[in-house]
């Protein structure tokens, strides 16, 4: 694929006119995917793909289109010449762009990391041997995926990563359920193992019987992937200059009315910590770091190059979306093997789920408790609690609320693969809250 | 660019010796206009053709490709059929299990008025004189007219000699404005993108597209003005529009076969419907009445065939209240026994199907708006889902509208903002106790429906009246 994108790359001046800029943007993957039910296999098969989203500019025209590459470069070239043709026709329709802005000065970069992953069927026989005896349901996705951005001024940038990400949850029966994810790039049957264990220790404790909670104030530990639903909505707008010039951001109290987090709360978007390339779609570069919140107040947005040029500062390499794609919460003091001490009594927070704002003004929120929710009592796990409704607000669960952070992080790599596999990640520790807000 | 014609013939040329494989062609052309605060956006167009084989031999696999030519499908039926060996002895299902399918058949999306009849300058001239609509108000700080154009033409053959043809054209015209002040930003929408149909342009004077910029202007600054909704039980009446959420999640979800199945438990969850419930199970009042229908021309998830082959056929799923079958396509009603529908998709040609809702609709009584509303002592009138959370059995609901009108001794009265309500699935829908009426129902849409492994989003109608329900859970924002 590497070797395609440079002769893509090369092609690009050949196919514009002296006044014209193109920028192409490449995404591209062969990706197994064996979806799993009743520990057996559901549905197994290959994907491979790439698609080809060009910028093609005159002055301040242009003009945007995204191609369904075939891999042939001879079949590719015809089809990427007549996509050009038409954009030129249509060029003279629009009017000029205000908004329109192209990277600085080239800047080329290559990222290519593992390599050795074992073939998908070799992974899917370890996988089923360690299950066998559980229901286990869930997908395993593997394969390399590509990014690379070329244009006709001879930047060049290409990221490749080989990886697996094996989502997966242990069922019991009915709702109880186990959930886990064991991914990277680097395939360990040890590491592997190591997860069907600690799933398999919380699994025993899913037959004991439910309890119910009333409604009410907790205590609770929130587990890292539990924090991860949290921010993953907070992305969702939260952070994007767009989002906050137009007064939709879900922390607008922040910017309005000087509410404020915990002081130990920091928020980066932590591009070298994550999976994601460090250049964005029209091919500006990411910074290292971009710090979000700091010391519980809001610092820096996320900017695209469009946000920058409509609202005059720099961009900082985000995408149209302006969401984190490498979101890193820093560590705090308790150690993690400590968290249930600490709680005592009160709520173990696995998993949460299908979260949305309640009244996005107030940075509140709503969602499900799901999979692996204990109730602890004298620091140690008892048993499993019926799903419950949340309903609070950042305010409170990062602010008043927060008792102790961890002081380690889980490196979260989403399974997600809306389209195509997606290369976000989180760096997360885990929370502990004097209280959590159960409502239904 | 490989036409359809060539793929049936390369693919009856390399179809591999193996009890039995197929091939799905898609064919996507999109496009996606947009002025915001009177900028013209970048025109976004795209263009796409891929195609999966599906092959049985032991067991059996799939492969995906973008390389439609005779070596892409040659690597594609090798890597299906690789996939179907290696998972002879570990697959879930029996060899056999493949669905029945139609054996030969085509489909077209009804339209009228093509999109490509119109100018790009004309369709961007009407998305500006609209959003130059919204202006006016220093309130008024983010503003968005779009308009989406999409073309999906398919070709699914087997081994068995079937060729099913189709092509849908879906049109979603979309506008927004937030307004601000003082700490408090209120959107309002046309109709959260729920204005999605197969048609052409002739859609956009359909829903009335030109007069939505005054209204929802003046709808979003009346919201600032407006009392956080007040918390209590009371009588709560969803326009179409907030329907669509409740009847595609607490509806359309638990009755999908997979789910009950448990092939979703990882990711979109499982259902609180179990099989033995099909038959006799009261899952609303004598009142609701929902039918699986992909034959409404014209409703966004119209089709023929599903992906797996089966014709399209329009079934009631709920009837006087009774729930009689799921959605779930053939191969899901061969491994649950259960009564499904054709309802097997796939978002694009890049993923294998699965059971998906296409149209879901509520069928209409015999209340005009006005009875409804005059039927309720204490209630709220709301509209336009702007929030939604459920549980993953389907049953634990809260949702969000962007709009909500306080109900007093049968009129409409105060207006207020950050309305919620939330309920339990399995008793929410016996609390129905009105119906709208036929001209009171709208033919609306879910834009984006996420479900599978891997993830595959797609677009399902909901047509619905109003509806009136007893005795709700209802709440404002923050601090209300």
């Amino acid at each position: 694929m590497r070797d395609y994108f440079q002769e893509l790359a090369a092609l690009l001046p050949i196919l514009v006119a002296d006044d014209e800029y193109l920028g192409a943007h490449i995404r591209g993957e062969v990706s197994d995917f064996v979806r799993f039910n009743h520990a057996r296999i559901r549905q197994a098969g290959r994907v491979r793909q790439q698609t080809l989203a060009v910028d093609l500019v005159q002055g301040q025209r242009h003009a945007t289109a995204e191609l369904g590459l075939t891999g042939d470069p001879t079949q590719d070239r015809g089809r990427l010449t007549a996509l050009l043709a038409e954009l030129r026709e249509i060029l003279p329709l629009l009017p000029e762009d205000p908004h329109l802005q192209l990277p600085p000065d080239p800047s080329c970069s290559e990222s290519i990391q593992g390599e050795d992953l074992p073939d998908s069927s070799a992974l899917v026989a370890e996988i089923l041997a360690a299950v066998a005896y559980h229901d286990m349901v869930g997908i395993l996705a593997s394969g390399p995926v590509y990014h690379g951005f070329c244009d006709t001024r001879g930047q060049r940038n290409w990221h490749q990563q080989a990886s697996f990400n094996l989502d997966f949850s242990l069922y019991l029966h009915q709702d109880r359920a186990v959930k886990s994810r064991y991914a990277g790039t680097r395939w360990d049957s040890a590491g592997w193992l190591a997860r069907v264990a600690a799933a398999e220790r919380q699994l025993a404790l899913l037959g004991r019987p439910a309890r119910t909670l009333d409604p009410g104030e907790y205590r609770a530990f929130v587990a890292p992937e539990a924090l991860e639903e949290i921010t993953d909505l907070l992305g969702w707008r939260g952070f994007g200059l767009q989002s906050h010039r137009t007064r939709s951001t879900p922390l607008l109290a922040m910017i309005e009315n000087d509410a404020r987090l915990d002081p130990r709360v920091r928020l980066v978007e932590h591009t070298k910590a994550g999976l994601a390339p460090d250049f964005q779609a029209s091919g500006f570069r990411r910074p290292p770091r971009v710090t979000l919140i700091e010391r519980g107040r809001y610092r820096d947005c996320l900017v695209s190059p469009r946000s920058a040029a409509e609202y005059g500062v720099p961009c900082n390499g985000a995408d149209a979306a302006e969401a984190p794609l490498s979101l890193a919460m820093d560590p705090g003091g308790l150690a993690t093997g400590e968290a249930l001490a600490a709680l005592d009594r009160g709520l173990y927070i696995g998993n949460l789920w299908y979260l949305n704002y309640s009244d996005a003004n107030a940075g509140r929120i709503t969602g499900m408790t799901r999979f692996g929710t204990f109730w602890v009592e004298g620091g140690e796990l008892r048993e499993p609690v019926q799903v419950m409704r949340f309903d609070d607000t950042l305010y409170r669960m990062l602010g008043e609320a927060l008792e102790e952070i961890t002081r380690e992080q889980s490196l979260l790599l989403d399974p997600g693969s809306y389209g195509r596999r997606s290369s976000r990640s989180s760096l997360l520790p885990g929370l502990l809250l004097s209280k959590f807000r159960l409502t239904l | 660019m490989t036409t359809f014609s060539q793929l049936e013939r390369w693919f009856r040329e390399l179809v591999p010796a193996v009890p039995y494989c197929s091939l799905r062609a898609v064919r996507q052309r999109n496009e996606w206009l947009q002025v915001r605060r009177d900028v013209v956006q970048p025109v976004r167009r795209g263009e796409d053709l891929g195609v999966m084989v599906s092959v049985e031999d032991g067991g059996h696999g799939y492969a995906a490709t973008a390389d439609p030519s005779p070596a892409g499908l040659r690597r594609a039926f090798a890597e299906a059929r690789a996939w179907a060996r290696q998972s002879a002895n570990l697959h879930l299902l029996e060899t056999a299990s493949r669905a029945p399918r139609a054996c030969r058949g085509e489909y077209r999306s009804p339209v009228q008025i093509p999109w490509d009849s119109w100018s790009l300058h004309s369709k961007l001239e009407l998305l500006r004189r609209l959003c130059a609509r919204t202006a006016g108000d220093g309130r008024i700080v983010e503003r968005r007219v779009g308009l989406g154009f999409q073309q999906q033409e398919s070709l699914l053959l087997d081994s068995d000699g079937a060729r099913l043809w189709q092509q849908l054209d879906c049109l979603l015209p979309s506008l927004s404005v937030s307004a601000h002040h003082r700490g408090e930003t209120q959107r309002r929408s046309f109709g959260g993108d729920t204005y999605f149909r197969q048609g052409g342009l002739e859609i956009l004077e359909a829903v009335d597209f030109e007069q939505a910029p005054a209204r929802v202007v003046d709808e979003a600054l009346t919201l600032l003005a407006a009392p956080n909704c007040p918390d209590g039980e009371r009588s709560v009446i969803l326009a179409p529009d907030q329907m669509v959420l409740q009847i595609h999640e607490s509806i359309g979800h638990p009755l999908e076969l997979d789910r009950i199945l448990g092939d979703e438990r990882n990711y979109a969850g499982r259902s609180f419907v179990t099989p033995a419930m099909f038959g006799h199970y009261r899952y609303g009042s004598a009142l609701l009445n929902v039918t699986f229908d992909p034959t409404t021309g014209g409703e966004v998830a119209s089709y023929g065939f599903d992906d797996e082959g089966l014709p399209a056929q329009r079934e009631y799923l709920i009837r006087d209240g009774i729930l009689l079958r799921g959605l779930g396509g053939g191969l899901s009603q061969r491994r649950s026994g259960l009564p499904g529908v054709a309802s097997s998709r796939a978002c694009h040609w890049n993923r294998p199907p699965i059971d998906r809702m296409a149209n879901l609709n509520l069928e209409p009584g015999d209340s005009t708006l006005d009875a409804l509303i005059a039927g309720v002592e204490r209630g709220i009138y709301l509209q336009t889902n702007c929030s939604w959370s459920i549980d993953d059995s389907r049953d634990k609901f809260q949702f969000g509208c962007e709009w909500g009108r306080l109900i007093e001794d049968g009129e409409l009265t105060t207006v207020v903002k950050n309305p919620n309500y939330r309920g339990i699935s399995a008793g929410f829908w016996r609390q129905l106790d009105g119906v709208g009426d036929a001209a009171s129902r709208q033919v609306l849409a879910a834009a984006n429906c996420g479900k599978g492994e891997p993830n595959q989003a797609v677009r399902v109608g909901h047509a619905s009246p109003p509806c009136r329900f007893q005795e709700v859970m209802v709440f404002g924002g923050e601090g209300g």
